[in-house]
């Protein structure tokens, strides 16, 4: 790879001040970010680890729970409190990668993560998201891994963060800090649709950088699951993934949420599914209805097909298993 | 005997050093003044290079040389050769593309960060030509690869069609990398034109000699160290393109080099397993006798080099059967040349033999282990020879009476536990029991130190363990006093490490050392026949440093009167998941004919390792090529999957533990292939059981099933 600069910071300023200036990139756990230095996706000049900041807390605040942006992935999935309110954030994030990356990754580099398909990987092919106006190498080739749901014309690749979907069905916020400030940024608006930018990931302007996301409380951690679908048992990116989280009072449905990887450009949550759920009772049937309306206008690709089958299959497996019903 | 748990015998002699990282590897050689070689791919599948700019990378920093065929010197072992001399890849002899990731420029740095830079920066440009990748495409188009002996026919041909009962079925096998966690890598140093180099390989004098055709030099100026291998499982053997081109560069610069090749390149410079596409047919009586077995398989080839495997060859002799025919088949594709992979040919037959029996049983609503058992073959029919050992019906008692075969349900999908469907199924594996010429050198000191040399090599099993073993029980001294060198071209001359003949004829080769060495003491000791002479004493009598034989074994012509087979009967049991398709195996049961075990606990790890690549041929491995740009979509560990310690449940082994009387004086049969062959079709076997839905397109993911 080209030879750069590496830079400690020490204060959150002088990161900012330090990604003003063009061809500089944060680098966190850096499991992603070198992994893309040596396939010379990018060629920064310097980079700025931010690890020495304080910025790993887990700490309960008057509504819910704030993760520091540099709280890594396995300190996460085991924190008391994490498991005891936010159980489902646990589950996901112990479904991603190996012990040996969670226990590099941090929150905000899982969010960062750029997609996995292999034509973004390989830059002998044609790829928009990694060189603009090139063409889409997938969408006529292998894509398999590919989206169903809010694909362009561009690009149908897929977000392939786990934590991702626990956290956009949580009702999260993204804190981002910038030279103007903090902004709060709602988790399920934090990354975006390809369109006709595919080469964005996400809102986060490139002078800004992720501080925390805060999680509210709520009533799921009894009935909540997450499941993943992979080709092996562990180490896989997700085929498709389910986090499901449901409020019940008895039998009934109070509140739901639903989301889904492995689908979309970003986690997918299924807003509409959710209130059909809502004030229904816990049966199969229910799960069925709302895995069907999960479903509408999804479109499949050559190699992804069987996703339109096992998408609203997962659904309703995710949800036996986080309502007790499985 | 049985033993579940086989872990009696001697522990791998160099596990420490390997465990603390003290062994070195292929590329952790240090030289003063080593500078480092990066490898250039092709990025077309076809066609002639136009162009090569390389200004900029020469300009970079600490960049010692650019290398290709516009400024690489004549090799005089390029000229005149053709497909019968082996590999024919002439890196850096001309422009002449033949895949998509060749290795077409090596540029070499002071460093390996700055060689792989500098190598990126090169730009080249191309004539393309319309390339052909798809093994689809190129079933209209095959040749014979071993002429008339790719057909074989006994009796009538296609008799099955003949059957009352009779099952016809396609199935697909795609490529398999070795994907060995050792990347390869070769640190080149001449000395004139003497050259030594440190590499991986699997056949130490074979690579000597192909250096020594390469540059045209007698044997005593090549020297080949392979000294310890991290996985090789075929891929070892050849004289790979980085190979040439450290030899080639090292040459041109007058310098240590080293080329090591990244992960990626992994898939198209070593070899890879060939995809098959193979057609069964298979037919019995009502109650379950053989009629006929049709075969028909077509893999594939490069277009420079013709490689081929006996894919269908465990179809003529498997079963008793008055009429078998098979056909083997191969299309010339723009893809690297494939080579051995475990269980070269077997692997991938056996997979759709075995997956048919299965189905053949299912058609007669019998059990497929009784359906086996019921067409034994009590000789080699194709060969017309008798066996010189079987006890395939030993394993499959053994092994259905530990697994627990008789609780399998034979309707599809009637059981379920916790919410999944489970499935019960059986395998044969069946590997050749070979053996080759190898000479190896003994000699016992003052000191009580026995030191045995052969040229082998070890890529993983333990061999030097195993041969410390042999010869432990031949001489009588502690282990611990017995060493045993291998990996250097200079030792007595040894075989390939390769078709599972390894402890076969190197461990013959010291049990013969060891034996004439026992004579030569009894002979100064002026007695015969001693089993255990007193080594020291003797010495010390006759005043001698030491006493040193060589020696040379060779299988007796008598074992050409026998056909000699190795076997291993996987019981495997599965959770399918109904609505999600996933599949987990959760126990597996092994049992093995190789004769004498030699030493139970690296035996054990041979078949833990067939078993868990199994999982991975059945579950997950698939090397995929995207045919627009002949190029793999998945070539790194992330995306090419091999089964991960969470798909790998335990793994039971037993061994019949019966001497084979004509192989070799010790009886044991290789065990290195066989325990892979057939692994794949108990899976697929046990998912049907599962779920009454027969995969017959390898590797069997969730989309398959769901
Ligand atoms: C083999 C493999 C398998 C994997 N499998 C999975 C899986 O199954 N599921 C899954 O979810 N993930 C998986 N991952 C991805 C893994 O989760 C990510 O690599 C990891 O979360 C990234 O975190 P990091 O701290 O290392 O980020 P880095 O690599 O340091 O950074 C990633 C990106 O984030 C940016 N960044 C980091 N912190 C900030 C910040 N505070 N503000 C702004 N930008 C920032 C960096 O500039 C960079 O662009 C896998 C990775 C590998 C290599
Ligand atoms: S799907 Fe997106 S990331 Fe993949 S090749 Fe197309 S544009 Fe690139």
């Amino acid at each position: 790879m080209k030879q750069f600069q590496y830079q400690r910071a020490s204060t959150q300023q002088g990161v900012l001040e330090a990604i003003s200036k063009p061809g500089t990139k944060i680098i966190a756990g850096g499991t992603n970010l070198v992994d893309h230095m040596k396939h010379g996706l990018i060629a920064p000049d310097k980079l700025v680890d931010i690890t020495h900041l304080p910025l790993k807390g887990i700490t309960p605040t008057k509504t819910g729970l704030h993760l520091g942006t540099l709280a890594l992935n396995s300190v996460v999935s085991e924190d008391a409190l994490v498991l005891q309110k936010q159980p489902l954030l646990s589950m996901a994030l112990k479904a991603g990668a190996s012990p040996q990356l969670r226990n590099m990754a941090t929150v905000g580099g899982n969010m960062m993560q750029r997609t996995r398909c292999t034509y973004f990987y390989d830059t002998t092919m044609p790829c928009n998201k990694r060189e603009p106006g090139t063409g889409c190498g997938a969408m006529e080739g292998y894509n398999r891994m590919h989206a169903i749901f809010g694909a362009s014309a561009q690009c149908i690749a897929v977000h392939p963060s786990d934590m991702c979907v626990a956290l956009a069905a949580l009702d999260a916020t993204v804190i981002v800090v910038g030279k103007k400030g903090q902004r709060h940024i709602p988790f399920t608006e934090f990354h975006r649709l390809p369109d006709d930018h595919p080469e964005l990931d996400n809102h986060l302007a490139k002078d800004e950088m992720i501080i925390g996301v805060d999680i509210p409380d709520n009533n799921f951690a009894k009935n909540s699951y997450y499941l993943k679908v992979r080709d092996r048992q562990s180490y896989a990116f997700a085929l498709v993934s389910v986090a499901a989280a449901l409020d019940l009072s008895g039998g009934t449905i109070k509140k739901a949420r639903l989301a889904m990887g492995g689908v979309a450009h970003k986690p997918w949550r299924l807003f509409e599914a959710e209130k059909f759920m809502e004030g229904k009772s816990v049966t199969e049937e229910t799960f069925k209805q709302a895995a069907q309306i999960a479903l509408q206008g999804a479109k499949a690709y050559e190699y992804n097909a069987f996703k339109l089958k096992l998408a609203p299959a997962s659904i309703v497996e995710a949800l036996k298993q986080a309502s007790g019903l499985a | 005997m049985t033993n579940d748990h086989p872990t009696s015998g001697i522990t791998r002699v160099d596990g420490r050093l390997k465990v603390t990282g003290a062994i070195r590897y292929a590329a952790e050689y240090p030289f003063p003044g080593l500078v480092y070689g990066a490898l250039v791919s092709s990025t077309i599948a076809k066609g002639t290079i136009t162009g090569i700019n390389s200004k900029a990378a020469e300009n970079l920093p600490g960049v010692v040389a650019v290398i290709s065929h516009l400024n690489a010197p004549k090799v005089p072992g390029y000229q005149g050769k053709g497909d019968e001399d082996g590999p024919v890849l002439k890196t850096f002899n001309d422009n002449k593309i033949y895949f998509n990731g060749q290795p077409v420029v090596l540029v070499i740095a002071n460093t390996f960060e700055r060689a792989k830079y500098a190598a990126s920066q090169i730009k080249i440009t191309y004539q393309q030509e319309k390339h052909q990748t798809n093994i689809e495409a190129g079933l209209r188009d095959t040749i014979k690869p071993w002429g008339d002996g790719s057909d074989y026919v006994r009796g009538q041909a296609n008799a099955y069609q003949t059957a009352p009962v009779k099952i016809e079925a396609e199935y697909r096998t795609p490529i398999h990398v070795h994907n060995a966690m050792e990347p390869f890598a070769m640190t080149a140093l001449w000395n004139g034109d003497k050259v030594t180099v440190y590499t991986k390989s699997q056949y130490i004098k074979g690579m000597q000699r192909e250096i020594m055709s390469m540059f045209n030099l007698p044997e005593e100026n090549v020297t080949v160290n392979s000294k310890v291998i991290g996985g090789a499982f075929g891929s070892g053997s050849p004289l790979w393109p980085y190979a040439k081109a450290a030899l080639i560069g090292a040459k041109m610069i007058g310098k240590p080099l080293k080329v090591v090749i990244d992960r990626g390149q992994m898939f198209t410079m070593v070899g890879y397993r060939s995809p098959a596409i193979q057609k069964l047919g298979m037919g019995a009586t009502a109650d379950g006798k053989l009629v006929g077995i049709t075969h028909l398989a077509t893999g594939e080839t490069a277009t420079y080099e013709q490689f081929a495997e006996g894919i269908t060859s465990t179809t003529n002799i498997l079963y008793d059967c008055p009429n078998v025919n098979t056909q083997y088949r191969i299309t010339k594709l723009d893809l690297s040349v494939p080579t051995y992979t475990r269980g070269p040919g077997e692997t991938t037959g056996v997979f759709a033999l075995e997956s048919a029996m299965d189905e053949l049983a299912h058609a007669l609503n019998m059990d497929p282990l009784e359906l086996r058992k019921k067409n034994y073959s009590e000789r080699d029919q194709e060969e017309n020879l008798p066996w010189s050992s079987k006890y395939l019906n030993e394993c499959y008692e053994m092994g259905a009476a530990h697994f627990g075969w008789e609780k399998r349900n034979q309707k599809p999908g009637s059981v379920t536990k916790d919410g999944w469907l489970v499935g019960y199924g059986v395998s044969n594996g069946v590997y050749g029991a070979g053996r080759a010429p190898c000479v190896a050198k003994a000699r016992l000191s003052a000191d009580g130190i026995l030191l045995i040399q052969s040229s082998t090599s070890d890529m993983g099993p333990g061999t030097a363990t195993v041969m410390v073993k042999i010869a432990s029980g031949i001489i009588n001294i502690p282990v611990e006093n017995i060493k045993f060198e291998l990996g250097n071209s200079s030792l007595p001359a040894a075989p390939g490490e390769y078709g599972s003949m390894t402890t076969s004829s190197v461990g013959s080769a010291v049990y013969d050392v060891c034996t004439a060495l026992n004579e030569q003491f009894n002979q100064l000791d002026g007695k015969s026949g001693t089993a255990h002479p007193d080594y020291t004493r003797i010495l010390k009598e006759h005043n001698l440093p030491y006493v040193e034989v060589t020696h040379k074994s060779q299988g007796s012509p008598d074992a050409q009167k026998f056909s000699t087979h190795a076997y291993c009967v996987h019981f495997v049991e599965v959770n399918v998941h109904p609505t999600l398709g996933t599949v987990k195996v959760t126990r597996v049961v092994a049992a093995l004919d190789g004769g004498k075990i030699l030493n139970p606990i690296t035996a054990r790890s041979q078949v833990i390792g067939g078993a868990v690549w199994g999982i991975g041929m059945a579950l997950m491995e698939g090397g995929v090529l995207d045919h627009r740009y002949g190029k793999y979509v998945n070539n790194s560990l992330g995306d090419y999957h091999v089964a991960s310690n969470a798909d790998v449940p335990q793994i039971e082994v037993l061994f019949v533990d019966k001497a084979d009387p004509v192989t070799n004086p010790m009886g044991s049969k290789g065990i290195g292939e066989v325990t892979i062959v057939g692994f794949a079709a108990a899976v697929a076997n046990a998912v049907f059981n599962a779920t009454g839905k027969r995969v017959r397109d390898l590797p069997i993911t969730p989309d398959k099933l769901v």
